[in-house]
């Protein structure tokens, strides 16, 4: 009788531990960036990749005001409400008080500077792709923006998504691959796979979730329901998605369509980020999207 | 006699309703028939920045002054109030743009200066037609992303 009531209890404790294990928030060590130096200017086509200000600036944004990452875009999902947060460089209301590794531990492992984890909709499960310099060369070039004394607003999240600790178990269980399209890739079509399955974070509006909101990447870039509740996010696998190269790298500079429609919503904002890449990049995210496995 | 006159009452009612409706419908008909022709000069200016179709100063030249002349077309005519998603079939507009007249007037000259813009440009040589392709995207986005209902 004890026995077994050791067992259960042992049971339980070892089960405990690995939750405990399972949802501590991973860091990145402070010597793993030691030897790199932050570039701005490298770090702005980091930004653009990354489409942070599509997210991060004010609502409705436009011009130059998409330099200011005040946050306050409010994200609706099936979880709830989340409102980007401000990362302007202001020490009080901003992230002016990060140093990189702050920025790298956000970026790779969804971590916060206290130790909580970070909800998925900041997409660390795609920035955690991105090379460690990119991250250091963005930290570089967030800090010459302005800043912004906007306060954040609350995420609206009901239990028991609201704690923050079983985070933990989701990226223990939904963090993807290193690299979602395996294996070797002609050179611009793997410069487009780094960009796209990392800063671009392509995948995460383009593939499908799972109940809990883990990626999908057996239908990796086949389309999703938009998490807004209107319309469909498009399959942009070759699968569906017919455009040449040349149409696509036209839609990524000028966000003009085949059919001379022009890109709207989201996509419109991502296009606005796009456009300011070099047009190799835009290139080679085209190369990357036809590379891809074609899903019905 | 009275039946009469209650059958042209009847009749003048529905019609008067019927011919409110096709108002509506004329103008959100005929904005979109602005949108096909935009995509239709843009499609021979497009064709020529991606390389699908050979460059011609003269035919891009005359694309972009139709598609300039097309932006100066008057939109009050084309937009009247009540031809939103929420009151009118078959539209995307969305209600915004009816609160938001100012910006909305601003993304039009916007509008109207890119396309100046491809003007000046088209008939010069594909690199000048090829800058310009990007601001005028921008300015069809700025609006679309702004009020436009998502394709559903």
């Amino acid at each position: 009788m004890f026995k077994v009531a050791g067992y259960v209890a042992f049971a339980m404790l070892l089960a405990g531990a690995a939750f405990w294990w399972i949802t501590t928030p991973e860091r990145v060590r402070e010597n793993d960036i030691a030897g790199l130096a932050g570039d701005a200017v490298r770090g702005e086509a980091a930004f653009w990749a990354g489409g942070c200000a599509s997210c991060h600036s004010a609502p409705g944004a436009e011009g130059d005001e998409r330099l200011v990452l005040s946050g306050g875009r409010a994200f609706a999902s099936d979880f709830g409400t989340f409102y980007a947060p401000n990362i302007s460089p202001d020490p009080v209301y901003g992230i002016g008080d990060w140093q990189a590794a702050d920025l790298v531990n956000a970026m790779r492992h969804g971590t916060a500077p206290g130790g909580d984890h970070y909800y998925p909709a900041f997409p660390y499960t795609s920035y955690a792709r991105a090379s460690l310099q990119d991250m250091v060369d963005l930290w570089a070039f967030l800090q010459t923006l302005p800043a912004s004394t906007v306060p954040d607003t609350p995420h609206e999240v009901g239990f028991p998504f609201s704690l923050r600790r079983l985070l933990g178990g989701w990226k223990f269980l939904f963090t993807g691959p290193d690299q979602v399209v395996a294996g070797d890739l002609p050179p611009e079509a793997a410069r487009g796979r780094t960009l796209a399955e990392g800063l671009g974070h392509c995948g995460e509006c383009h593939s499908p979730r799972n109940a809990l909101g883990g990626i999908d990447y057996t239908r990796w870039l086949a389309g999703a329901p938009n998490p807004s509740g209107k319309g469909r996010i498009p399959n942009i696998t070759p699968g569906k998605l017919d455009w040449s190269v040349a149409d696509l790298v036209e839609y990524f500079t000028s966000g003009f369509t085949p059919d001379y429609d022009s890109a709207g919503g989201e996509m419109a904002e991502v296009v606005q980020n796009l456009a300011k890449l070099p047009i190799e990049d835009r290139r080679a995210i085209a190369a990357y999207l036809k590379a891809v496995p074609a899903v019905e | 006699m009275k039946a009469i006159t209650k059958l042209t009452l009847a009749l003048t009612l529905a019609g008067g309703v019927a011919g409110a409706v096709s108002a509506d419908e004329a103008a959100i008909k005929a904005r979109q028939g602005q949108m096909k022709l935009y995509a239709h000069y843009l499609g021979l200016l497009g064709g020529m920045a991606k390389g699908a179709v050979p460059y011609d100063a003269d035919k891009a030249g005359a694309a972009a002054a139709s598609l300039a002349m097309l932006t100066k077309l008057d939109s009050s005519r084309l937009w009247p109030e009540g031809s939103d998603e929420m009151s009118a079939d078959g539209t995307r507009a969305l209600p915004a743009m009816w609160e938001n007249g100012d910006d909305v007037m601003k993304k039009v000259m916007a509008l109207g200066e890119a396309a100046a813009g491809m003007e000046m440009a088209a008939g010069q040589s594909l690199e000048a037609l090829q800058g310009a392709m990007g601001p005028l995207g921008g300015a069809c986005g700025a609006c679309h992303k702004a009020y436009r209902a998502p394709d559903s």
